[in-house]
């Protein structure tokens, strides 16, 4: 249909081909190649602060888009997925630190290191599924949190670890305004690279799994390597986002990546949308700014006088991770398909602008 | 070997594991009678636990009179939460009604420590003597009362699901949802009331614990711990819910005891239970009691 500059009003299509493609109307992708072009020069336009709000939303989007694979398209639930990010966070550090590798290939080493782990822990979903599935990543993201503290020739212990920025051919990406452009790339790559496997017989083997594993089964897609495969893909995806923010920050420490970490990234794909990859980024974007927005209204109510209440300003912590948790429970309500699906009906309000047919 | 330690610990692990029990049948009687599982399980004995603080101590109540005003005020909210948050859940896939309950234990977690802050708040005494001395082990006051109150309602859950009419609804709710609707039986009043009871009963635990320990946010912890016991035991039976929280508690108390003579790895406390879990898991999916799904197509 990328011939098409609009999308028909009703399913037209007629091959696979048609079927498969990653952007459906030339408008679309044209669209997007321009974002992506205006957002390779975003570091001259705007400030330093929103920088490193871009450069969050693209490492969290790459772990939160590796969960919606395992969530939304196998339909396998995960509660670890903050301990993976931790885990590729110190095993790219780790890796950097002990055997000299050059940290642009530490990056992808780590993804691959944290998808063995995944797999390892991921290894009960081959007889286990739903609920039971959900405690036991549950203890896995315990498991690995404990990890984190005691293995200190891992990751440094209570004292954390370092990470060196990214070089690459005598170039430091050591500046927010550098780094940046890794961020961007690395988000892009990856989103393309799930759109691919999203179209691929594996693909579709997951879409099958998540929605009737029996049927899946007889139709010949193997479950228990699907299920597997599902879960070592989500952990390289949380790997390689927990190795950005590594060499981002420069320092690792395990405090960061508890249960709450992976409770956000749920929180990230539910409000996106399950099972859709541009939901996950709106979903990612979502969750980003929500705080920031919280703490900017609470600075304009206080310079008002009936809103500088002391309660609301001392406890805009707690605020916060109220708002997550409301926000996760509306959306469930309300939304339950996510930004994407109301996205989907926005459009659709105004093409069928006046009459709604 | 130190016999004395253990064996302290084991009867310390006993007592906990009661409570573990406790927490465990709420758990698995509203996974039971509405297929929910209640991450926010851990959040009504956090909750319980700050009502009756405040009670003691804004109120002035005595004891038993706040006791029984939280355990009040717990069956409303448990009730109020079903009707508000849960019951448009009904029908929706297991992730979104596990966020759901995921999203609440968030909200009130942050939502007790904004209004009564992190550190944590002890009872005013309510025993005059702290510890008694049983066949020469130190019992404490609070603890032997846990065990009194922990035993009190298994004896009524039983009592109740067997020879009351509600509970026989229950029953036979969990059995056949259709069948017991087409027979009269309210599966909306069925599905408030589990939520009632399993916050208050909550609520209680909330409560003892509270004593021996203080009031804090380390209270919601419990509500992640019984996950091990009530894998262990099935998650849907209510006697492998009580067998899987005195597993639990004694093991967790006997891996710490050897963590600390001779392992030397630290924190096998809070660990020891996942690892048991995850190797449960590989061996009977369906833990010890719990039905296996059958499924046709």
């Amino acid at each position: 249909m990328s011939s098409l500059t609009m999308r028909p009003c009703g399913d037209f299509r007629t091959s696979y081909k048609q079927d498969n493609t990653i952007f459906e109307t030339k408008t679309i992708r044209w669209v997007t190649i321009f974002t992506i072009l205006a957002l390779c020069f975003a570091p001259l336009v705007v400030d330093g602060y929103f920088i490193t709000l871009l450069i969050q939303i693209s490492y969290l989007g790459i772990a939160a888009l590796g969960l919606n694979i395992l969530v939304g398209y196998t339909g396998q639930i995960s509660l670890g997925h903050g301990a993976f990010f931790g885990f590729g966070a110190f095993a790219s550090a780790w890796l950097n630190t002990s055997f000299h590798i050059p940290v642009f290939l530490c990056i992808p080493l780590a993804g691959f290191l944290t998808m063995g782990v995944g797999m390892m822990f991921g290894a009960p979903a081959a007889r286990i599924k739903g609920l039971y599935l959900a405690i036991a990543t549950l203890a896995s993201q315990f498991i690995i949190e404990d990890f984190f503290a005691r293995a200190d020739w891992f990751s440094g212990g209570s004292s954390g670890s370092m990470a060196e920025p990214i070089n690459l051919f005598g170039f430091a990406f050591d500046t927010d305004q550098s780094f940046y452009y890794v961020a961007l790339f690395s988000l892009v790559f990856m989103f393309i690279w799930g759109c691919n496997l999203m179209r691929s017989r594996d693909g579709r083997a997951f879409v099958a799994v998540r929605d009737h594993y029996l049927s899946a089964e007889i139709m010949g897609v193997k479950l228990n390597k699907y299920r597997l495969l599902s879960f070592g893909i989500s952990s390289f995806y949380a790997g390689i986002g927990g190795a950005l923010y590594a060499h981002y920050l420069g320092y690792v420490s395990a405090e960061g990546f508890t249960l709450m970490l992976s409770i956000q990234f749920l929180a990230m794909i539910i409000i996106g949308g399950l099972g859709s990859i541009k939901g996950t980024l709106m979903g990612v974007i979502f969750m980003v700014f929500l705080p920031e927005v919280l703490e900017s209204g609470v600075g304009v109510m206080k310079m008002t006088d009936w809103g500088n209440i002391p309660m609301v300003v001392d406890g805009l912590a707690y605020i916060k991770e109220m708002t997550i948790g409301l926000v996760i429970i509306g959306f469930l309500i309300f939304e339950p398909e996510g930004l994407a699906h109301r996205w989907t009906q926005i459009k659709n309000y105004w093409k069928f602008y006046p009459f709604a047919y | 070997m130190n016999f004395e330690l253990l064996t302290q610990l084991v009867v310390n692990g006993l007592i906990v594991g009661l409570l573990y029990g406790v927490i465990g049948m709420c758990f698995v009687l509203v996974y039971k009678s509405t297929q929910i599982v209640n991450f926010a399980q851990g959040e009504f004995l956090l909750i319980g636990a700050w009502v009756c603080w405040a009670s003691l101590i804004y109120l002035e109540l005595p004891f038993f009179l706040g006791f029984l005003l939280s355990l009040l005020f717990m069956a409303g909210f448990g009730v109020l939460l079903q009707m508000i948050v849960l019951r448009p859940m009904i029908g929706e896939p297991i992730i979104s009604v596990i966020m759901v309950t995921v999203g609440l234990s968030i909200f009130f977690q942050s939502l007790m420590k904004w209004i009564f802050g992190s550190s944590p708040q002890s009872y005013p005494q309510v025993f005059d003597t702290q510890s008694i001395n049983i066949f020469g082990l130190n019992v404490e006051m609070a603890y032997l009362m846990s065990t009194v109150i922990a035993l009190i309602i298994m004896v009524a859950f039983y009592l109740f699901f067997k020879h009351s009419k509600h509970g026989l609804a229950m029953r036979a709710t969990a059995f056949d949802q259709q069948a017991a609707q087409s027979l009269g039986v309210s599966v909306k009043h069925v599905f408030a009331m589990s939520w009632g009871i399993a916050a208050t009963v909550s609520a209680t635990a909330g409560i003892v614990l509270g004593m021996v320990n203080g009031v804090s946010e380390s209270l919601s912890i419990m509500g992640i711990k019984v996950f091990p016991a009530v894998i262990l035991g099935g998650l849907d039976s209510i006697v492998g819910a009580i067998v899987g929280g005195l597993i639990i508690g004694v093991l967790e108390n006997v891996a710490e005891f050897f963590d600390s003579q001779y392992l030397h790895i630290g924190n096998m406390y809070d660990i020891a239970p996942f690892y048991v879990l995850l190797i449960i898991l590989w061996f009977k999916p369906y833990g010890l009691f719990g039905t296996k799904d059958i499924e046709r197509i």
